[in-house]
Formats: C-alpha cells, sequence, structure tokens
C-alpha cells in the first residue's frame, strides 16, 4: 500500500537511475510514484510479479577480463547446427534453473497495421500445440512447482521457467515444442484479444504518464517502429487475427532467430547436450530475412514540443528526449560515454542535475537522466524534472537547459566519475548472487544486434571512457534538432494557461 | 503478489575499535541450533553477539559480499494521529545524512563504498537491508552504524524529502489503486493505524518538525523490536561483532506497540466514482491470522482460489474463459495487528459488473463446495516445489529469514515448511473452505465509473 506500484514501473526507473543495485531512494520512490518510466517496458503475459525484471542498471556489469578477483568465470557460449545461439551461466549454490529462449523479434519488426502483433502472439503462445492442450504448458510447469511467464519488447520476445533444477529437460521438450507446433483455435484467440486490450487499459490508457510516453515516443520517431507502442494502438489490436499470429509466427519463430539461456544448477556440457536433443533437430528457417528490415529513421532537423493534458495528473513535469545511438558490435564507445553521461547528470543526491536543481537552486523535487543504449537500432537520452511548489514547466525547462549547458562549461567531476566506475566494478561481485540477471542481460543483448563479445566487453569499454569524451559525446548528440519536449499537465490548469 | 514498498539507500565509513571487536569475539556464543532445507540446502545458525543481540545466519562464502536484514517491528503504526507519516518521512530522512556528514557527502561516502543501503517502512515494520562487499565491510558496517545512531535531520532536508513525499501523496489521490486501497482500509480499520496511510496525509505531513523525526527515530530503533539475519561472506563470530558495533549503542526499549484491531468488513460494493477507463476493484473479508491452526490450510486453499499462477480459479474464471482482465488475486494479509483476506483486478467500466459477480461465484464455490483432490494435489505440489525457488540469492534469503523469526517460526522451518503443506488433507481443506470464505462478508471497493454497480451494503 505504501507506494502502490507495479513491477514493470520500479524496472522503468531502476534502469535508468542507478548504477548501484536498488538504489530505489526516497527520490526514486517518487519518480515511481509519479510513473516516471522512460525506457520502455517489456510487457508481461502476466502481472504476477514473481519475474525477472530486466534491468539497463546491470548492463554495464559483464564477466570480468581482468582476473581481479578469484570468481570463476560463470558463462558458456554455444551455437547450434541450426544457428541456435546458447548461453549458460552457472550457479550451484541452490538446485534451481532459469530456462529462457529469447527470439529476435519484437513489436518494432511488425508491419505497418498490425501493432501489437508480437505481444498478442506472446500471449497465444501459451495456448496448445499438436501435443500440449491450451494451458497445459504452465499447468505442467505449476505442477513442478515452476514459475512461467514471458515477455515482449520492441527488439525480443521472450518465454521463461523458473524451476528445479532437474527438471531442465521437461521445460527444454515442451519449450521446443512450442517453437513450431503452436495451434490456435477462432475462439482462444478472440478471448486473448480481450485479455490485451484489459492489458493495454492497465498499463497505458489508466495512467496518464504512460499516454505521455506513448505520444512522447510517436513523436520522437519520425519513421522507425520504436515511435508505436509495444502494445499496440487500440483500433489496431482490436484487429488482430489469428492469421495474423500464425504468419508473424511461422516466420519469426525458429532455432536461427532464437537464443537459450539457462542460468543456474546446471553444467554447460548437459545443458548443450540437451539442447542438442530438443532445439537442434528444428531446421532452421530458410525464408528467415538475413537482415532485420526496418524502416530507417531519416535525418531529424526540427525540435518538436507536444503537451499531454489530463485531469488525472496530479504532479506536472517535463520531459525530454533525445534520439541517441545504440550500443553497435565492436562499437560501444559512444553508448559508454552516454551511460556514464546519464549517471552523472542523473543518478541521484550527487549526480549534477540534483545538485543544481533540488540542492542550489530549489526548482525541483526530482530530476533524472536515463540512457537506455542496449536496442538494435538508435534509441533515446531523456531528462526529467518535476518542479517544486510555484515553479513553472517553462522555468523547470529554462533551468534545465541552463544546468545542462553549465555541466559541458564545467566539465566532468573526476571524482563522480571514479566513484561511478567503482560501483559499476563492484556490481560484478554483486551480480553475481543473481546469475537469471546475467543470463537475461545476455538475452537483451544478442537479440540487440551484439555479440557475447560485446557484452563481455561492456564494462571494460565503460571504464576506459575519460571525462573528455562525455563531453564531446554530450555535445554531438544532445542537440535540439533530434529531441522532443514534453510537458505533462492536469486538464483544468491548461485553460489557465 | 501484494506489491512490496521498498524506499532504500546507501552507506560508508571508517573502522573503530578493532581491538575492542577481536577480545568479544572470544566470548561469542553461537547457538548449536541448525536447520538444512532439504532441496536449498540452507543451513541457518543463530548467533548470539557477546552483547546479546541475536540474528540468524546462512554463511556462503562462495561471493565475496554479505547481505544483512534488520527489521523494527511497529512500522507506520507507532505514529501517533497527528502525526500520521513521522515514520515514513523519517526512514525516508536516514539516508539524508549522518554523524557529520550532510546529504550530499553522505552520498559520495556511500558511493565510495559501493555498498547499498535500502529502507523500507510499512504498517508493521521499519526494515533496513544492506549489502557489503567483503573487501570494506569494517567501513561499510561504520556508515550503517553512524546512519542509524547518529542521524541528522537536517531543516534543509528534512523540508526536501517531505516535498518529495508531499507530491507522492498528491500523485495517490489520482491512482485509482491507491484511492481503492485507503478506502478499503479505511472502512475497514476506521482510526486504528492501519486504516489511514503510512505515508501521513498532506496535513499531517505539512506539520511534521525536526523533533519528531527524533521521536520517530527514538519510537522505534529500539532492542525490544529489533530482528537481524544475515547471509554471505561473514563467519559467525565477525558477525557477532559486527552486530555489537552496529547495535549496540541502541536503546532497550522504544515505544509501546499499537493494539490489535477487528476489521470491520461488511459485505457490499462501494463505488468511488473516478474518471477513467478502466474501474480497479479491491476486494476482501476478515482473514485468517498467522498462528492459527488453520493457516496452512488456508493458504493452500489460496492458491486454488487466486494465489497468482494461472492455474488459479480465478485466474481461469475472469480472465482465460472471459477476457475480463489482465490478472485476477487474491491473497491472506495476516499482518501483526489485524488479518484480512484481500484480492484484486481490474476491468473495463462495461466489463466490471461481470467480473464482479464471477468473482462471488467463487467465494460462494469454494465456501459451499470446497475444493478437489486433484486441486489439492495440484496446488501442494506448486506451493512445494517453489518454495526453494524463493531462496535465490543472499539479500532474498536474508529477508526471508527475518520474516521467520518475526513470525516466530524456529530455525527448523524451512526443513518443515513442506510438509505442513503436504500435511493438508482435502477434509481439513474443505472444512478450512466452509470456515474462513464468508460470500456474505465479501466487501467490493471499486474505483472508477462500472456500468451497472452502485454503492449497496
Amino acid at each position: 500500500m505504501t507506494f502502490g506500484i507495479s513491477l514493470p514501473e520500479i524496472t522503468a526507473v531502476m534502469t535508468a537511475a542507478a548504477v548501484t543495485r536498488r538504489s530505489l531512494s526516497a527520490s526514486l520512490a517518487l519518480a515511481v510514484a509519479l510513473g516516471l518510466g522512460i525506457s520502455a517496458n517489456p510487457l508481461w503475459a502476466d502481472q504476477s510479479g514473481t519475474v525477472i525484471a530486466p534491468e539497463t542498471a546491470i548492463e554495464a556489469v559483464s564477466t570480468p577480463d581482468e582476473p581481479q578477483d578469484e570468481l570463476q568465470d560463470p558463462v558458456s557460449t554455444f551455437t547450434l547446427e541450426n544457428g541456435m545461439q546458447v548461453v549458460v551461466v552457472e550457479d550451484h549454490r541452490a538446485p534451481v534453473v532459469q530456462h529462457m529462449v529469447w527470439y529476435r523479434v519484437g513489436s518494432a519488426d511488425e508491419v505497418a497495421g498490425k501493432g501489437g502483433i508480437a505481444h498478442f502472439l506472446e500471449h497465444l503462445m501459451f495456448k496448445g500445440t499438436d501435443t500440449l492442450a491450451p494451458g497445459e504448458l504452465s499447468a505442467v510447469v505449476a505442477r513442478n512447482g515452476g514459475q512461467d511467464n514471458a515477455f515482449t519488447s520492441y527488439d525480443y520476445t521472450a518465454y521463461f521457467q523458473r524451476v528445479a533444477a532437474d527438471r531442465l529437460e521437461l521445460m527444454m521438450r515442451m519449450e521446443s515444442d512450442r517453437m513450431r507446433n503452436l495451434r490456435l483455435s477462432e475462439e482462444e484467440v478472440a478471448t486473448e484479444r480481450q485479455v490485451i486490450l484489459e492489458e493495454r487499459n492497465q498499463r497505458t490508457d489508466n495512467d496518464p504518464s504512460a499516454l505521455f510516453r506513448e505520444q512522447m515516443r510517436a513523436m520522437q520517431y519520425l519513421n522507425h517502429r520504436y515511435g508505436q507502442p509495444i502494445i499496440g494502438w487500440r483500433h489496431e489490436m482490436e484487429g488482430l487475427t489469428r492469421e495474423d499470429a500464425l504468419n508473424f509466427y511461422k516466420l519469426h519463430y525458429a532455432p536461427n532467430n532464437a537464443i537459450l539461456v539457462v542460468t543456474g544448477d546446471v553444467e554447460p556440457d548437459a545443458v548443450l547436450k540437451l539442447a542438442e536433443t530438443y532445439y537442434g533437430v528444428i531446421p532452421a528457417n530458410p525464408d528467415l530475412p538475413e537482415v532485420r528490415s526496418r524502416s530507417a529513421e531519416p535525418p531529424q532537423t526540427a525540435a518538436r514540443r507536444i503537451t499531454y493534458s489530463d485531469p488525472r495528473v496530479a504532479q506536472p513535469y517535463v520531459q525530454r528526449s533525445y534520439l541517441a545511438p545504440e550500443r553497435n558490435p565492436g562499437e560501444q564507445e559512444e553508448a559508454a560515454a552516454l551511460f556514464l553521461l546519464a549517471q552523472l547528470l542523473g543518478g541521484g543526491n550527487t549526480s549534477y542535475l540534483a545538485n543544481a536543481l533540488q540542492f542550489d537552486q530549489q526548482v525541483a523535487v526530482f530530476t533524472g537522466a536515463y540512457y537506455g543504449g542496449t536496442s538494435l537500432d538508435p534509441n533515446t537520452f531523456d531528462f526529467v524534472v518535476v518542479p517544486a511548489e510555484g515553479v513553472t514547466l517553462e522555468e523547470a525547462e529554462a533551468a534545465m537547459d541552463q544546468s545542462f549547458a553549465q555541466f559541458l562549461e564545467d566539465g566532468v567531476d573526476e571524482d563522480q566519475l571514479a566513484r561511478i566506475k567503482l560501483q559499476l566494478r563492484a556490481s560484478e561481485i554483486y551480480e553475481r548472487d543473481d546469475v537469471d540477471r546475467i543470463g537475461n542481460r545476455y538475452g537483451r543483448a544478442l537479440t540487440s544486434g551484439l555479440t557475447v563479445e560485446d557484452v563481455q566487453d561492456w564494462n571494460r569499454v565503460l571504464q576506459s571512457i575519460t571525462g573528455d569524451e562525455i563531453i564531446a559525446v554530450a555535445r554531438s548528440v544532445l542537440r535540439p534538432e533530434v529531441s522532443v519536449t514534453g510537458y505533462l499537465t492536469r486538464k483544468e490548469e491548461e485553460a489557465t494557461q | 503478489m501484494t506489491p512490496r514498498a521498498v524506499t532504500s539507500q546507501v552507506l560508508t565509513f571508517p573502522v573503530r575499535h578493532l581491538w575492542l571487536a577481536a577480545l568479544m569475539a572470544l566470548s561469542l556464543t553461537i547457538a548449536a541450533l541448525s536447520a538444512t532445507m532439504a532441496r536449498a540446502e540452507i543451513d541457518i545458525t543463530e548467533v548470539t553477539s557477546p552483547g546479546g543481540i541475536s540474528a540468524w545466519l546462512v554463511e556462503d562464502h562462495s561471493i565475496p559480499f554479505m547481505a544483512l536484514e534488520l527489521r523494527f517491528r511497529g512500522g507506520t503504526s507507532l505514529d501517533t494521529p497527528e502525526k500520521r507519516g513521522a515514520t515514513y518521512l523519517m526512514t525516508g530522512l536516514l539516508e539524508e545524512g549522518a554523524g557529520e556528514m550532510r546529504a550530499q557527502d553522505y552520498a559520495r561516502a556511500l558511493e565510495g563504498l559501493a555498498a547499498g543501503f535500502s529502507y523500507d517502512a510499512t504498517k508493521d515494520v521499519v526494515s533496513i537491508s544492506a549489502e557489503m562487499l567483503s573487501e570494506n565491510r569494517a567501513e561499510a558496517a561504520e556508515l550503517l552504524r553512524q546512519t542509524l545512531t547518529e542521524p541528522r535531520f537536517d531543516q534543509d532536508a528534512l523540508d526536501r524529502v517531505r516535498a518529495q513525499v508531499l507530491v507522492g501523496l498528491r500523485s495517490d489521490e489520482k491512482d485509482p489503486n491507491t484511492i481503492a486501497g485507503l478506502a478499503f482500509a479505511e472502512m475497514a480499520f476506521g482510526d486504528h493505524p492501519y486504516g489511514t496511510d503510512g505515508k501521513g496525509t498532506a496535513e499531517t505531513v505539512t506539520t511534521l518538525t525536526r523533533q519528531d523525526m527524533f521521536d520517530a527515530h527514538e519510537a522505534i530503533f529500539a532492542r525490544d523490536r529489533l530482528f537481524v539475519s544475515a547471509v554471505g561472506d561473514i563467519t559467525p563470530e565477525e558477525l557477532g561483532v559486527l552486530l555489537d558495533d552496529l547495535l549496540g549503542a541502541l536503546p532497550e526499549t522504544g515505544a509501546p506497540m499499537p493494539g490489535p484491531i477487528d476489521p470491520q468488513i461488511a459485505g457490499g460494493t462501494t463505488i468511488v466514482d473516478f474518471d477513467t477507463p478502466q474501474s480497479v476493484a479491491l476486494f476482501g473479508q476478515v482473514g485468517i491470522k498467522r498462528d492459527d491452526p488453520d493457516f496452512f490450510a488456508a493458504y493452500v486453499l489460496n492458491q486454488i482460489l487466486g494465489g497468482g499462477s494461472f492455474e488459479s480459479r480465478l485466474m481461469t474464471e475472469v480472465r482465460e474463459k472471459r477476457g475480463l482482465t489482465y490478472g485476477a488475486y487474491s491473497y491472506l494479509v495476516p499482518r501483526d495487528l489485524a488479518a484480512t483476506y484481500m484480492g484484486s483486478f481490474a476491468s473495463a467500466n462495461d466489463k466490471m459488473a461481470e467480473a464482479v459477480e464471477v468473482v462471488r461465484k467463487e467465494w460462494t464455490k469454494i465456501a459451499t463446495e470446497g475444493v478437489t483432490e486433484a486441486e489439492l494435489a495440484d496446488a501442494k505440489t506448486y506451493l512445494t516445489g517453489a518454495y526453494p525457488l524463493r531462496f535465490k540469492g543472499n539479500s532474498q534469503i536474508a529477508s526471508i529469514l527475518v520474516a521467520m523469526q518475526m513470525d516466530d517460526l524456529g530455525l527448523d522451518y524451512v526443513k518443515t515448511r513442506n510438509a505442513k503443506v503436504e500435511a493438508v488433507t482435502l477434509e481439513e481443506a474443505n472444512r478450512v473452505a466452509a470456515r474462513i470464505y464468508d460470500p456474505e462478508g465479501l466487501h467490493f471497493t471499486i474505483v472508477g465509473r462500472p456500468e451497472g454497480l452502485d454503492t449497496s451494503n
């Protein structure tokens, strides 16, 4: 009852704001209460919050290539003959395993007019196959004491089970079955369509901050499908059919488009053997496009502004997003600099914006800076400022701009940068406590066009970035012409402005 | 299922009394009580420090850090009516400076140790969860000690965080879930602390003073309501020393605990008008206490009815068959001072009435017909199989261990818990179903504009 928040919202805020694990301080709790989720949350088939929470915050952590501690690298990777990648992360402290299959397909791979089909299919994947009755997969998992779920984002769709380690084979048998043998009835599709519409109600239409974010993204992307909501626009969701789902399924669900991620109490060789037995026998889909073809952004040449007003808004705030480059294979320096920039500007009480706007000028009750760099195509860098009592959104925006300009002039506080890098190194230790998160990191990276080497290289790249490089990237990326500035306001107030 | 609120932070500082610590380690007593969980192999040791502070420890040296969990019973329910929100605000201020350090110096010190301190204030407890690297554990513990025992509550920090809390309260007024929760709590608990928002109200929070922060601090941080667990890279001897350094200075007693209350929940429906496309329903009845002999049967029954898996009756009937919601759940809420049995879902305004009807039918059905042998067997397999999955990492285990202490469960509970689930017979389950499910006493609080539903008793 205290904060009344759902898991995905926490995830969104955590994603961007925290370098340390779980740093949900009073001000972050506030951000959560306000629904200031910035990055896109994957959508879950089910809302029972027992599932893994993807966090880009720990993005920065990878398996160490410097032998700075005695911890053995717990990650093994393989590729099956049909092209399916396999990632195994070992942790033998408890006899538990998490089994996941990630597909390199998400809402940004949909064709125009079929918005939401990736997510709709994710729901429908819990119906039957030739050998599994509708709902049976989840029922079998539950009867084995396990938990299962799935989630969809712009670039990926993933399915997983957490279960006792000796049930891994059963999980693989069922998951590999639904990779090719899904069966859907018209009735199931019709009922499930109502479920996703209720999901949209709950996630988006009942939440003015979510509606505002949806508008911001639609404005940010001129041509790329990152501008369309993962769950879809309501009018398109209403028209999604069984045929649409099956067409999408047949093209994209195949071993050469999938990554198996197994984490927990398992031996890599044994996992590989099982993977060959269950996934290795599925033929690759020759029709799968070589390149994920998406409509790219043209040069962005005009700063955009929006105001979204809603009577349900309790606290107005201003958000600014900039189109920003993502991590690319072998070239992660720019993204690493942006990641560090977000921490320097918006990572809690010691950050530049907090210091300037909350402690010094006291024009804001909350400030944040966010960067989601793990994506296939260009992503966004975001600022949020929640004004203090009596401060207008215009004043808050001006203070934010002035403060950012001053930051560029001052340059990076080297002590602060050193502390951030220290915490990133420490997170390599902490994350050994939760190998599922390591697995998630691989799954997300490998579905976002990155390689195993990129994942393992990421912390080293982060550690190599200098203050000057961060300032240079900030100047080159955060330009007005690639930006959207949004005001979220309360409807009554609009009339008086 | 119930969303947990987490406030958090981080801390640091230099070591003191090393020699003293070494001396005290000699007199450390380690209770030889030890329990092993069959599947997850959790070995719990009860440690009593030289200074008499007891803690449960799971030693695991495979990763060089440890998780420490401290809980203080009483939580926001210790606030007096005119000071509602004091404990919550005070807890939020712990990370805003300590000892000689003001807020930002404090935050830098904490970052410099790469430790993680997080805080939570609920109706029943204030909890402090810490993660500390082995390489600087003494410094991290010292920073935590200052945080806990040398708070500053600087006026500027108080005003800054107060403004954040007030924004949060304003947002809550527009959040259908929070509106429903508060309306239900007020109905069930009236003036009792459980009937009000632990964050306080705009009125009370606005008037809270620096002295109120010190008072709230003194009320809760005492040894008579402290529960401790630690998991990870630390020995019993080291933990004993750490506990005395960290907690030895706490006073023996804190404020008196508020008394228990019988929830007042009558059947019927309350509609709270709110203009939004999807109504939110929170429903509930009187619950069952954690120490009730029928608790395990009730727990298994709830798994069958609405326990959060896709297989529950509520999920099947409301979501899978009819597509009326994204999710429908029920949950036992056995708090320290009152027990309720709650549930929730959200449905479009034009579907809410049907969804309510379905849930009411399920409530009546389980009360009158009970459950089947197959359902009981499935629920047991799920619950016993899922139990080890909870013991996932140092912090989660620390959190479970401290909750077990607060529920007075005993060191062997992890070993015996699944057997208790298994022991629930069909006859017992159905006797308990008839006892606890009260369709006449089930109340729905619905926030939105549900078509065809009105407030009724």
